[in-house]
């Protein structure tokens, strides 16, 4: 009977240990292995230690991928919270129809990243979407063609995925702020100190753990990226919006080449683990405090 | 992660404030009340602008879409691209419309739903009263699973599934949902379970309650605010996935997404604009819907999910 009962939670948490075990340690583990070896279509056992790594890093479709992932988390990380914070700010101002512009600003968060860059791509046709109705306004020499232009590609993908997320920032900073003592504003406001640099000097300072929170979500979003990718630009013109996810899934799925898509899914790994961890560290010492 | 501690503990701040926010007296309009009223506005546009460009396109012909601007109202507003996106649009080989991705979607979604929040519920319940040993440790690992990107774990899963022989298929999907859901699930459930006085669970087992028995009479009874935030994140997580379902679901039974995408990626020939738009709303209003209906539950929960996203 007591040997039974202690037993039983373990029991109950078989889905969650199969789960963290196999499915998540398991495969990370195999992905590992599968990156030192010359696996092609099906996994190979033939061992060639970095060699994948080295190709990898010699691959220029992969080097511009990175290269478009710097640029677009650093875009879209800046511009999520900046627009943010903004929009959070400015509803906390006592305004009528705060619940309005909450939903308003929150619904594109419901759209998938498939439905958001297909409305995009509508958007920025060039010759048919923005780009002909400001001519058609007489601004002839107006030129919005982004999306097959090579440099600039990958910007529209950031606008549209800013679009879709800024609106979840914007809900996570009003509840930081609206969790900030509002005695202290009151206080700063009867100093006499203006009302931005109470919001930027004081507040914002004192929700870190938003902010946090908010980092940790936008940048594994940008690790993450995909779906936006495939439904707006398809990683073109060329390979000019290509990201380092949809290079793994190609080189998995399209171009059998396992090998080196796991060495750059290991790559991958490496950031999404260095954010995490700091992270989970400050949350663990919080609770353990 | 601690319900205490972390953004689970936010709306309750929002709703609190929100009531003595209306209290307040209002303020003279100023100029800079005016600039900022003038400033949401303006933002507000921009975020409504690709639904209204949804909607209007969706609504015209393909004459009038080559005529007019993006942004002109229809003159002669149509249901017919409706008609063509639900049930005669090419999804790849087929040209059954997206009625097909529907119906796979939904018949993805539902076992994708329940099954992880029972899982995730034993979870939270199991971590939050019993804390056998090594299960917070896991528990970590779990969560720190769900940051990481799913490529660096789909070829081994695919590999395993198709030596159990079930790739491809809708059991294979559901399960994939499963393990990929799990942290999240566990993470609400156990949160929710946290602030659950403790006394009471103490009490059962003095009574002699057992695991499942104080779990089923006890805690799943008080869980139903938990089970519909649960529900929510799950069905719109589920609904909007597209990697997942590409990979896992089979060509049987691929999502909506994913025939959405195909109609207007892969598709030859003229670009029917309003049958593309028609489809992309058809496959948002799910989620759109269940966001515009539970509004305050939708928040709750993302807020409340927000450790993971």
């Amino acid at each position: 009977m007591k040997i039974k009962r202690t037993l039983t939670p373990y029991a109950a948490l078989l889905p969650m240990f199969v789960t963290v075990l196999v499915c998540y340690i398991g495969s990370a583990v195999w992905t590992l292995g599968m990156s030192m070896t010359a696996s092609r279509t099906f996994p190979s056992r033939h061992f060639i230690g970095l060699a994948q790594y080295q190709r990898l890093f010699d691959n220029e479709r992969w080097m511009l991928s990175l290269q478009n992932l710097a640029v677009y988390g650093l875009l879209f990380v800046l511009a999520c919270l900046v627009i943010g914070f903004l929009l959070a700010v400015f509803i906390d101002q006592n305004v009528s129809g705060e619940g309005v512009l909450r939903t308003v600003f929150l619904y594109p968060y419901a759209m998938s990243f498939v439905a958001t860059g297909l409305v995009w791509q509508w958007l920025l046709q060039p010759g048919d979407g923005i780009d002909s109705a400001v001519r058609a306004l007489g601004w002839q020499g107006f030129r919005l063609d982004w999306l097959v232009d090579q440099d600039m590609a990958i910007y529209t993908v950031v606008i549209a995925t800013v679009w879709q997320a800024s609106g979840l920032v914007m809900a996570l900073m009003l509840a930081g702020l609206r969790g900030v003592d509002p005695e202290i504003r009151k206080a700063a406001r009867l100093d006499g100190i203006p009302a931005w640099r109470v919001y930027l000097q004081i507040v914002l300072p004192m929700m870190w753990p938003t902010v946090a929170t908010i980092l940790l979500l936008l940048s594994t979003a940008v690790v993450k990226l995909y779906d936006a990718v495939v439904a707006m630009t398809q990683g073109g013109p060329g390979t000019a919006s290509e990201v380092p996810a949809k290079f793994i899934m190609d080189h998995l799925f399209l171009r059998s080449n396992v090998g080196l898509a796991s060495a750059g899914a290991v790559v991958l790994l490496v950031p999404v683990l260095a954010l995490f961890a700091p992270y989970a560290y400050a949350r663990s010492r919080k609770e353990a405090a | 992660m601690n319900s205490r501690s972390g953004t689970a503990g936010l709306p309750a701040a929002m709703a609190r404030n929100e009531s003595a926010a209306g209290a307040r007296r209002r303020r003279r309009l100023t100029p800079g009340r005016i600039g900022l009223y003038a400033f949401l506005f303006g933002a507000a546009l921009f975020f409504l602008l690709p639904l209204y460009v949804m909607i209007v396109t969706s609504l015209k012909s393909m004459d009038e879409i080559r005529a007019g601007g993006i942004f002109a109202l229809p003159l002669a507003a149509t249901l017919e691209p409706w008609r063509q996106a639900w049930s005669t649009v090419c999804t790849g080989a087929a040209c059954e419309g997206l009625r097909t991705g529907f119906r796979n979607s939904v018949a993805i979604a539902v076992p994708s739903t329940v099954l992880p929040i029972l899982v995730g519920a034993v979870n939270g319940y199991a971590l939050s009263f019993w804390r056998p040993r090594y299960a917070n440790l896991l528990f970590g690992v779990l969560m720190a699973g769900a940051f990481v990107p799913v490529q660096v774990m789909i070829y081994p899963l695919v590999r395993v599934m198709a030596l159990a022989g079930v790739f491809g298929s809708l059991p294979a999907i559901v399960l994939v949902h499963l393990v990929f859901g799990m942290p999240m699930m566990t993470l609400l459930f156990r949160n929710y379970y946290c602030s659950v006085p403790h006394e009471l669970f103490q009490a059962a087992r003095v009574d002699g309650a057992g695991f499942w028995r104080i779990f089923l009479r006890i805690m799943l009874p008080m869980s139903l605010p938990i089970i519909v935030v649960a529900a929510i994140i799950q069905v719109t997580g589920v609904w909007n996935d597209y990697i997942l379902g590409l990979v896992f679901a089979g060509r049987e039974n691929l999502p909506m997404t994913v025939q959405l995408n195909n109609v207007i990626n892969t598709t030859t020939g003229t670009r029917l604009y309003n049958v593309n738009m028609a489809a992309t709303i058809l496959t948002a209003l799910v989620p759109l819907a269940l966001y515009f209906g539970s509004g305050r539950w939708f928040v709750r929960g993302i807020a409340a999910g927000a450790v993971k996203g």
